[in-house]
């Protein structure tokens, strides 16, 4: 479908030149920034990811020294999770979508969200240059006494720029919630907001809540290495475990800041491709928030085996398995959703059952590291390992990459080739699966995590394992091809290809500078497809 | 609402073209402003909680350690917080009055306080150095374990250093606001900026009205 | 927000009982409460905490949001030191028993 071929005014083609990207304060220019910025992190963490598995195809580990492993996975580690996963989705689709699904011209602080870019590049090269310079090899968790007492490597330069990229993350997130306070449309009534918007605003309070702690753990950990102002030494008295409690208050909820975006993600595709109001709105809605409040009260199941007491131990065991019910009730919604709907199976489609069958997986699993008994036999093995991947990349990515399916036409004003899409789909969805299964059985076996040399009777695993790591790695590869060749040969989009509800939907593609041509006024719930008999189009 | 343009013409002193009105502009403010100080309190939290932790297992090295800080410059430097944060609440009074001249007093006021109470940090700071009271190779107090007296002191020297940075960051931020002010831009229906300096500053005192006990009062008697 | 102006009076008033206050925190300190100690400290510095935040920081007269945001600092404030400490407090009692 095309529309009309005369030269529109957007917010890509008003100005061309550098200063007009590098100055901007809209939004949706500070999208392509950051989409640019993660998208090469996420090249390095992968480069590192696809030199772990390189190595661990053979059990000797004679491809890199001990020492270079350990700075391997520390680095995928700290790269990925601080420098593409937190801010994947909220940076990007988030900044692109929150002002225009509520009607905004823009965020409420347009400067500060551009300084919040500045902020995380600026992070993001000190802890390159952490990288360059010698690298880390503490594990993305930075444990004391490791970290203050022994390790040699650049610790605190790491910290330093995880640090500054924490505040990009706390003003995003400061950003986010008061734009969806205080910039809504006419009309635009918090239950009338797409449930993006509400997974957007659960992982802001992650963000504003959780970020600041994290902070002050690593200038702690800063301290104690550069001024001797040690207050996690075991030789003064002080308790490593603290450490944990302090780290884990914002790692664990940082995950949340991971996953909750892509179920957002989810709701709207499965809504617009089912043709279907989200089966229990309310419900998806408040589960969101439920989840960001609940994650802050389960952090101590990551110490189990540290030395918790084991009364607390309990507490927290039991309060994990809460975090069940939010989860639960997303993916029964989502499943309640499709049930009649009208389903179509495009590109994002594809992303979004993805994502449902992994994120189950990876919950699921979950709850076995979350029981008292089997994680003294499950931590730190493969199992753990194979458990996040399904959440992050299984869950977080899956859900990044379907909504940058979903939302592309809208963003670029171009469609991509849907044939590759699909190939690409899929690819990502085999290459994952072949890569981290096998690591639930390894990890069953008792093969420990962060170790470079294993008996060979665990090699058949890792094989699988690796090669399933190279056709992940052909996966990703896809899309950023095409994705790229639609920018310049991609076919016109037209206004709303997918013939969706929602405000993003209502303006041209791409939005113009001020988003709408006149502030919308919102006179229906999200998602009104008005039954089945209009939904047999695609 | 009307286009762009139109909105231009009718467009009042300070107000961001993103926004309808300057309500929705200083309701804007406001709010982040009160979400940020959330993030400070959490970012002080996770040093209480250590402070908490330590206190509670170690009380009597904290009951010996807390006795070497400085009361009389403590409780000297709790005043002239105190004071600044009533010429600041005055400054903000004054802007939203729109008397830009005594914004600027009531400014320079509270800047030579908080000025003030870095100099009298800095000379506590001299004297815990001299006392050999900062951790490491040359840290010794008599009467306890010297361990856990270093778990006090890395505490008091980087809950007070924090508290310091961010007294510095409030004196950049009264500049700026002088300078605004020396420029008229503040005015009765315009004072944002103000507004949220002000709950910054305050923020600030907070936090030191908390150390303060913490660090220099709890077990003095002992 | 639609601003509410308090009087000057209202400021001065607080400072000065601001002022008070920490005298007596500080004599207080110097005077064997027991386990009171701590609560004195701790109590009349929330005390002056909550002068600051109501009068000069007009939170007295803010919408309920702000309010909410308030309660919900000190809320996360609260899950931080009451999950650590349920660590500390319980964390030898198995081994003593």
């Amino acid at each position: 479908m095309t529309t009309a071929v005369l030269p529109r005014e957007d917010y890509l083609n008003t100005d061309y030149s550098l200063r007009s990207w590098l100055l901007t304060t809209d939004h949706k220019r500070i999208c392509i920034l950051y989409l640019v910025t993660i998208t090469l992190f996420f090249a390095i963490g992968g480069a590192f990811a696809a030199m772990i598995r390189l190595s661990l195809a053979t059990p000797t580990g004679s491809l890199v020294s001990d020492e270079t492993y350990n700075k391997l996975f520390t680095m995928h580690g700290i790269i990925m999770v601080f420098f593409f996963l937190v801010p994947s989705i909220p940076a990007t689709l988030g900044n692109f979508f929150i002002p225009i699904m509520i009607g905004a011209k823009d965020v409420a602080f347009p400067k500060l969200n551009l300084a919040s870019w500045y902020i995380f590049t600026i992070g993001g090269c000190f802890t390159l240059w952490a990288l360059i310079t010698g690298g880390v090899d503490t594990g993305w968790t930075f444990y004391t006494p490791f970290s203050t007492l022994s390790s040699n490597t650049n610790v605190s330069l790491a910290a330093l720029g995880i640090f500054i990229a924490g505040f990009a993350s706390i003003l995003t997130g400061l950003n986010f919630m008061v734009t969806i306070h205080r910039m809504r449309a006419p009309g635009m009534t918090w239950f009338r907001m797409p449930l993006f918007l509400w997974s957007m605003y659960a992982t802001s309070l992650i963000m504003v809540l959780g970020t600041p702690v994290l902070a002050i753990t690593l200038l702690l950990v800063a301290a104690e290495r550069l001024l001797h102002l040690g207050i996690f030494d075991p030789a003064r008295g002080g308790d490593p475990v603290l450490f944990q409690h302090l780290f884990w208050f914002y790692s664990h909820p940082a995950v949340y800041i991971m996953i909750v975006p892509s179920m957002g993600v989810v709701s709207e595709i499965i809504a617009a491709f089912s043709r279907k109001r989200v089966f229990g709105y309310e419900f998806v809605a408040f589960s969101s928030l439920a989840i960001a409040v609940f994650g802050f009260l389960v952090w101590g199941h990551h110490l189990f085996v540290a030395g918790l007491s084991v009364y607390s131990a309990m507490v927290f065991s039991l309060l994990s398995y809460v975090v069940a019910i939010p989860s639960a009730v997303k993916v029964f919604n989502w499943t309640a959703t499709l049930y009649k709907g009208s389903i179509s199976f495009a590109t994002p489609m594809l992303y979004a059952f993805g994502f449902i069958w992994m994120f189950t997986i990876g919950g699921l699993t979950g709850l076995f590291l979350a029981s008292l008994g089997l994680d003294i036999h499950l931590t730190d093995t493969y199992f753990v390992v194979a458990h996040f991947h399904y959440i992050m990349v299984g869950g977080a990515i899956m859900g990044y990459m379907g909504g940058l399916h979903y939302w592309w036409p809208k963003m670029t004003g171009r469609m991509y080739p849907e044939g590759w899409a699909k190939i690409g789909a899929l690819t990502i969805f085999l290459g994952f699966n072949l890569t981290f299964f096998p690591q639930f059985i390894l990890g069953y076996m008792g093969m420990p995590r962060r170790y470079h040399v294993y008996p060979p009777e665990f090699q058949t695993l890792n094989v699988l394992s690796s090669a399933g790591a190279s056709i992940l790695g052909i996966g990703y590869l896809i899309p950023l091809v095409y994705l790229l060749w639609s920018l310049k040969y991609g076919p016109i989009a037209g206004d709303n290809p997918w013939n969706a509800k929602g405000l993003e939907w209502q303006t041209t593609s791409p939005p113009p500078k001020h988003n709408f041509e006149e502030t919308p006024v919102v006179t229906e719930e999200a998602y009104n497809y008005g039954g089945l008999e209009e939904s047999h189009v695609g | 609402m009307a286009d762009i343009a139109s909105t231009e013409a009718v467009h009042p002193a300070g107000l961001q073209h993103h926004f309808d009105s300057l309500e929705q502009q200083s309701d804007a403010s406001t709010l982040g402003m009160w979400v940020f100080l959330v993030t400070e309190v959490l970012f002080f939290g996770g040093l209480f909680t250590a402070y908490l932790v330590y206190r509670s297992t170690y009380p009597d090295a904290f009951a010996v350690a807390s006795k070497h800080t400085l009361i009389a410059l403590g409780a000297l430097n709790t005043a002239i917080l105190i004071t600044s944060s009533l010429t600041m609440a005055l400054a903000v009074f004054a802007s939203q009055e729109g008397n830009g001249k005594a914004v600027i007093r009531f400014l320079v006021m509270t800047w030579i306080l908080g000025a003030s109470f870095l100099v009298v940090k800095g000379i506590e700071y001299t004297t815990d150095f001299h006392d050999h009271l900062v951790p490491g190779a040359h840290f010794f107090i008599e009467g306890t374990n010297i361990g856990h007296a270093q778990l006090f002191f890395s505490l008091y020297f980087i809950m007070t250093g924090l508290h310091a940075i961010h007294m510095i960051v409030g004196l950049g931020i009264l500049i700026v606001m002088m300078y605004m002010a020396g420029k008229g831009k503040f005015t009765k229906e315009y004072h944002i900026p103000m507004e949220v300096a002000g709950l910054y500053w305050h923020f600030v005192d907070i936090v030191w009205i908390f150390l303060f006990p913490l660090l220099y009062l709890i077990d003095r008697h002992k | 927000m639609s601003e509410h102006i308090v009087p000057k009076s209202t400021y001065y008033t607080i400072f000065v009982l601001l002022l008070v206050l920490t005298y007596t925190t500080v004599q207080v300190a110097y005077f064997d409460l027991g386990p009171f100690n701590v609560v004195a400290a701790l109590g009349i510095a929330f005390l002056k905490a909550s002068l600051v935040v109501l009068f000069f920081m007009h939170a007295k007269w803010a919408p309920k949001l702000q309010k909410l945001i308030m309660a919900g600092a000190l809320f996360w404030l609260a899950i931080m030191f009451s999950f650590t400490m349920m660590d500390y407090l319980t964390r030898f009692l198995d081994v003593a028993r």
